[in-house]
């Protein structure tokens, strides 16, 4: 076999690697493209609005948007502050050392675990240990626990992005620690703690393990009156439609996949946007 | 400077601290939780019929509960995800990272995070709607919700991490390595396959440790596809049941208190120390490079 020239080598290589990539981005105008089409037909105010009937045959799919709503405040109320808390801590206090160090791999586990191990924990924890029972607030803290590393990480990243001279000049001009860190190096951290919330809500929105045994009511056609509730959402309806129901009409099989996909979608442009507009103004 | 101002500020500092330890605190609970769950399985079971028993069984008179065939249909599945991702979100990365133009280059990254982002419900739904009855009809087999479903899904869930990660290890290395080979006169070909790729490798290596960590934990589409056979698995275009999917599908029908729900518990506890083995080993992969 003759070796062919580098230059013909390098082309074939090239394209392949081109091939791949195409390859790897592909199932995302797949989805996008198969969901839109064929939910588009299904999506009307009524239902948006109304409470499904029929076994979820017919009708809208009202209480799963209100329940993947509450869900989703209740966890980035319990994470924001936690997480914006730990990542001020590992940002502005912690030495290099052992514990830094132990607490970072704790983060890389943290976001390592299978979302239904996070599911088995919200059940032995919230569920039954405090009593929660099947509980929005069970499920919100479930979801809270699982996406506090999206929230410590883009805003440790964010506050370590302010430049060390914000604080010395603070610092110099007489203010405390706690003063700097609000005033001179907190607003500047803002964008990029904005833009870890929102990928973490949209993060917690999709996901449908850790509410399995939480939260998520198989058929509830009414609105949850407490935190104690059960509730249905989103992503757990979807699986229910498209798995345990038999004889769901198509539409409202890919109307639900739609709404899903497009607030969580939604929720990862917001994100893009705001940190390249971000990116684009800061001045240092 | 006033009291008062002094304890807020001690007060303030001491939430801060405390939330430091969130996440070890998060990590601990749940190792925790499952233990206390999960162990009461072997007041009653042997951890080796527990590990090595073929038969699972929760539910029949006299229940069996060994997981074998699950860590089998999990295996067998991650294998084939890996086949699949691997190559293709190395390739991907380098494209990404050596040759794509800029423009070509951001719409690339954007592309994967909205891979990423996609939830793993909506995957499983795609899945059964087209993979699944494009399996059936092209390899001939009697349903298409087979082993070979779940790993194609997976490996497109697990394509987003191995890229960005690879991408990571790609650009670490050191511009230097690049020009010494350009001034010896290698093609960018040659530079991209004898230097960089040898140069980053052991962060390639951690990308694909966690890209397989994530295809072991995934649960709602590899539930949805795989077709939920609980038995020793055939081969890849047979039906078969992950660790995951077995929590996931039983653990709504358990009886509280019950070996079944225990059961449960401590597949969570094989879940939880695989990818905690999965992650800490791929850390210590992406540090070696950075020395």
């Amino acid at each position: 076999m003759t070796a062919l020239s580098p230059k013909i080598t390098q082309r074939v290589a090239f394209s392949l690697l081109l091939a791949s990539a195409v390859t790897v981005i592909l199932p995302v105008v797949v989805v996008i493209l198969v969901i839109v089409k064929n939910g588009l037909a299904a999506i009307s105010w009524e239902f948006l609005t109304t409470m499904p009937r029929s076994g979820m045959r017919e009708g809208g799919i009202f209480p799963a948007i209100v329940g993947t709503f509450c869900l989703v405040a209740g966890a980035i109320v319990f994470a924001l502050p936690l997480g914006l808390c730990a990542a001020i801590y590992l940002s502005e206090y912690a030495r290099q050392g052992m514990l830094s160090r132990v607490v970072r791999l704790a983060i890389v586990n943290l976001a390592g675990v299978p979302s239904v191990v996070f599911g088995l924990f919200g059940l032995a924890l919230f569920v039954d240990f405090f009593r929660f029972g099947a509980s929005i607030l069970a499920g919100s803290l479930t979801l809270g626990v699982m996406i506090l590393p999206v929230i410590i990480t883009s805003s440790r990243e964010a506050l370590d992005a302010v430049p060390k001279s914000f604080r010395e000049v603070s610092l110099s001009l007489g203010a405390t620690k706690l003063q700097t860190i609000k005033h001179a190096v907190l607003p500047h951290a803002l964008p990029g703690i904005l833009t870890g919330t929102i990928l973490g809500i949209g993060r917690a929105a999709g996901e449908t393990a850790p509410i399995l045994f939480t939260v998520a009511a198989f058929y509830l056609p009414r609105l949850p009156q407490s935190v104690f509730d059960q509730a249905m959402a989103l992503p757990y309806h979807l699986y229910v439609l498209s798995t345990q129901v038999p004889n769901v009409g198509v539409p409202i099989r890919y109307g639900t996949a739609l709404v899903l996909l497009t607030i969580v979608l939604l929720m990862n442009l917001a994100a893009v946007t705001i940190r390249s507009h971000f990116r684009a103004k800061k001045k240092w | 400077m006033p009291v008062r101002y002094k304890l807020k500020e001690f007060l303030f500092e001491t939430i801060i601290r405390a939330s430091g330890l969130a996440s070890i605190i998060a990590v601990g609970l749940i190792f925790f939780f499952l233990l206390k769950e999960g162990t009461l399985l072997f007041q009653t079971q042997t951890l080796g019929d527990f590990l090595l028993g073929k038969k699972w069984y929760p539910i029949s008179e006299p229940p069996g509960f060994g997981i074998l065939p699950l860590i089998l249909g999990s295996l067998l599945v991650t294998l084939g995800a890996a086949i699949i991702s691997i190559p293709l979100g190395i390739a991907c990365a380098v494209y990404i990272a050596e040759v794509a133009p800029p423009r070509i280059k951001e719409i690339l990254k954007s592309g994967v995070e909205l891979l990423a982002a996609i939830p793993s419900v909506v995957l499983g739904f795609i899945g059964i709607v087209t993979v699944v009855p494009w399996i059936k009809s092209t390899f001939d087999v009697p349903t298409g919700l087979t082993a070979f479903a779940g790993s194609f899904i997976l490996a497109f869930m697990a394509m987003p991490t191995v890229v960005s990660i690879a991408e990571d290890a790609l650009h670490s290395v050191p511009k230097i390595y690049k020009e010494g080979a350009y001034a010896l006169g290698a093609t960018q070909w040659q530079t991209i396959y004898r230097v960089v790729l040898p140069a980053a490798a052991s962060g390639i290596v951690a990308a694909v440790m966690l890209g397989i960590g994530r295809v072991v934990g995934e649960t709602m589409a590899v539930m949805m596809v795989t077709g939920n056979s609980a038995s020793m698995p055939k081969g890849i275009f047979y039906p078969v049941r992950t660790l995951t999917a077995t929590v996931a599908a039983e653990m709504g029908e358990t009886v509280q208190g019950s070996d079944h729900y225990f059961s449960l518990f401590a597949i969570g506890i094989v879940l939880f120390v695989i990818t905690f083995a999965v992650n800490m080993t791929a850390d210590v992969f992406i540090h070696r490079r950075r020395k």
